[in-house]
């Protein structure tokens, strides 16, 4: 049976089961006009009955869906003569994988031979057989769970706890979906760059001022013996945000004053959704807009003023990165000032300030932990920034903080580490997991901060 | 509304009124008139908040607006130092005299006003600033120290006639958020007449303090109105029967009746006023 097949019957079943539960429980107690000598609601026992038949059904499906393919293969395998079941684990892995493909359809690497047909059928086989078992097993399983739950049906069951006792651990097991991924992201980053210190000292890719990720291929290569300083790295990447910090946080804090502040509501009603389509352009777009409008023009500006400019500079994509984010710290800023009491603005108004005179000495003060919370959370959104880099920036690792020349950053080389097709198991490879990790400790200390501010601050005045 | 001048005097009505007219009963007049409203209305948006109120405010009296919630009487003492500009929607007609000179002309700067009739809020309001800070925030906006020594003077003057200096002699520096309520109202009283303003409008200063500070405030008005015109909103009656040389009732926008304390809170003419101040309404 299609495993579709299966799931749309287990949903019927669990319908029906609902009906069911609710008209068992309404005939215990005699009808609907009595429904109050039930515990629960007359709709929570059929959910009661329902959750019994669909989530133990679907509990075994997935098991099986994860563990079925390791028995299968197991047992083909086994099923194999003696010659092929002592190859070595490389060659046997192939050969499973040729009759996989083989029994799907697909075109393979080797000669169709004898072996490798009855594999093949034994494994097509194994899996009908396997699959008539699951709806077997499954159906039964709902079936069973099902009337034991619709006896269990009873006045004096409380039924409504049960329900709300499932309703938690469905949301529970929702939310630890994020967190377990991101541990799982963490680690196999981290052990990626363990592998990687182990070919490179912590020390040179740290201090080192020399980024040149080539490594041999064949011994007797000459002239690409690499060196992984990642110092200009970080120093491009530093030289960028802050060229982006340099445009974003002036601009996108008196975007945040304005609007807050000064602006009609009319205009307010329509400056902040068109800010917040700004925030909404794809990185991708802001990333040719920079290296095609941008970068162009301040180079014909920079040679103007008599600079030589690099056609990819840091200054263009710093200068577009800037103007990515300045929704972020406008709405961000602008949290931070509506968030000061309106008392403070009238205590101010009240003694005779003027409105910039309330803004810069009392609303300001009052809200700059929120805004700088504020802009930490900009900065670590432009260091993990890409895309506008890739396009904008370039790839020479200069070690410099001349804004017209081409720098390249951690995210950058990232990207041109691992874009292609790549052996991983050198130094090359490895190097995108160490700039990674360093990455995300970086972004990650900076949100944590960022973020323990700007709560810190609104646990003041709530 | 008050337009006959025979109602601006104290004439005896035998029966007390009942109905809501509109017209003012009592006296609006006051000995020495400092701040004069004529005929002033009020709208938020479509809302007509303040009808046709007429008020004297003399120098030197405590003026206390009493009514129930909604009814005005803060939209009212938000017209004396425009701070309803502040709202976009509100719109005000009539004429607010200050010494003479109507305050809603083209050349007043509201701003220049707010130094004149100063303003103490519902709730203690002390800027995220040191207590010194707070108290000596108007008179560096407005320039009136001319040095260091002279802002000093300024803020311990202002703190005394507070009644706050004892306390915080020693503590200028600290945050004026780490007073108490009562003393964070008191410095907010400081700050006020720190700027020399020539009336002050409190806006139910004492609701959101404990009985002791609101008998230290209550003591503070007492000796501040030897110097200042001050108008309180407050919903205490018995707050307006302590501090106040005479009472407004408004009642749904209007101004219902304007007299002495004591008249009021004895003899009332309106019923509405007796309703209230007897518990009845409100």
């Amino acid at each position: 049976m299609q495993a579709t097949t299966l799931i749309l019957l287990l949903g019927l079943m669990a319908v029906t089961a609902f009906y069911l539960g609710r008209g068992r429980s309404l005939s215990l107690v005699g009808g609907h006009g009595h429904g109050l000598a039930l515990h629960s609601l007359p709709g929570y026992y059929g959910y009661y009955v329902a959750i019994w038949v669909a989530l133990p059904a679907l509990g075994l499906f997935l098991l099986w869906v994860l563990l079925e393919p390791r028995i299968v293969v197991a047992l083909v395998v086994n099923g194999l003569p003696e010659a092929y079941q002592s190859l070595p684990a490389g060659e046997l892995n192939l050969l499973v994988n040729n009759i996989q493909n083989f029994a799907a359809g697909d075109v393979i690497s080797v000669e169709v031979d004898r072996v490798l047909q009855d594999a093949a059928a034994q494994f097509n086989d194994y899996l009908a057989n396997s699959r008539q078992i699951l709806a077997v097993l499954a159906l039964g399983l709902a079936g069973l769970a099902g009337s034991l739950a619709w006896r269990r049906i009873h006045p004096d069951l409380r039924a409504r706890n049960r329900v709300e006792r499932v309703i938690r651990w469905f949301l529970i097991a929702a939310s630890s979906i994020a967190i377990f991924s991101t541990i799982g992201i963490v680690l196999s980053v981290l052990f990626e760059a363990i592998r990687f210190f182990q070919k490179v000292p912590v020390t040179e890719f740290m201090f080192g001022l020399n980024w040149s990720p080539q490594t041999a291929i064949r011994a007797d290569q000459v002239g690409s013996s690499g060196s992984f300083g990642a110092v200009p790295l970080f120093a491009g990447t530093l030289l960028i945000t802050a060229i982006a910090m340099v445009v974003a946080v002036p601009v996108g804090l008196m975007t945040a004053i304005y609007l807050a502040e000064y602006s009609s509501t009319r205009v307010r009603g329509i400056a902040k959704p068109l800010l917040e389509i700004l925030a909404g352009i794809p990185t991708v777009v802001y990333g040719f807009f920079a290296a095609l409008t941008v970068a162009p023009w301040v180079r014909r500006a920079g040679e103007a003023a008599g600079f030589e400019v690099a056609s990819e500079s840091a200054l263009a994509a710093g200068l577009v990165m800037g103007i990515m984010i300045i929704p972020l710290v406008s709405s961000l800023s602008d949290d931070a000032i509506n968030a000061v009491p309106s008392a403070m603005r009238d205590g101010a108004l009240g003694l005779g300030s003027t409105r910039s005179e309330t803004m810069t000495k009392v609303i300001l003060p009052a809200a700059l932990p929120g805004i700088v919370g504020g802009i930490l959370l900009a900065v670590s959104r432009a260091i993990g920034e890409t895309m506008i880099v890739v396009m904008a920036a370039g790839l020479a690792a200069n070690l410099t903080a001349n804004p017209f020349a081409a720098v390249t950053t951690v995210t950058v080389q990232i990207v041109t580490l691992l874009v292609g097709d790549q052996e991983f198991d050198s130094a090359k490879t490895l190097a995108a997991f160490a700039l990674g990790l360093m990455l995300f400790v970086v972004t990650l200390f900076l949100n944590i901060i960022g973020l323990s501010v700007v709560r810190k601050y609104r646990e003041q005045y709530d | 509304m008050v337009t006959s001048e025979g109602m601006s005097t104290v004439t005896e009505i035998p029966e007390r009124r009942t109905e809501l007219t509109g017209e003012t009963v009592g006296n609006i007049r006051s000995d020495h008139p400092f701040m004069v409203a004529e005929d002033v209305n009020v709208y938020y948006g479509d809302n007509h908040a303040i009808q046709h109120v007429s008020l004297e405010i003399g120098k030197k009296e405590v003026i206390a607006l009493i009514g129930p919630s909604g009814c005005g009487k803060s939209t009212f003492l938000r017209c004396l130092n425009r701070m309803n500009d502040t709202i976009e929607t509100a719109r005000v007609t009539g004429n607010i005299t200050l010494d003479g000179k109507d305050i809603y002309r083209k050349e007043q700067d509201p701003v220049a006003l707010r130094a004149r009739v100063g303003m103490v809020f519902q709730k203690p309001n002390p800027f995220p600033k040191s207590i010194y800070d707070n108290v000596a925030y108007g008179p560096r906006i407005h320039g009136l120290a001319a040095d260091r020594a002279e802002l000093d003077n300024i803020v311990h003057s202002s703190l005394e006639r507070a009644g706050l200096i004892n306390e915080v002699k020693d503590r200028l520096d600290e945050p004026g958020t780490s007073l108490s309520g009562g003393q964070q109202q008191r410095l907010c009283i400081a700050r006020t007449i720190a700027v020399n303003p020539e009336v002050i409008l409190m806006d139910e200063p004492c609701s959101a303090l404990d009985p002791l500070a609101t008998a230290r405030i209550e003591d503070l008005m007492d000796e501040l109105c030897e110097d200042y015109a001050i108008v309180i909103v407050t919903h205490s009656m018995q707050q307006a029967a302590r501090v106040s040389k005479r009472v407004a009732y408004f009642h749904l926008g209007l101004l219902v009746e304007v007299d002495e304390t004591d008249k009021i809170f004895t003899n009332p003419r309106h019923k509405l006023t007796e309703d209230y101040i007897t518990g009845r309404i409100g």
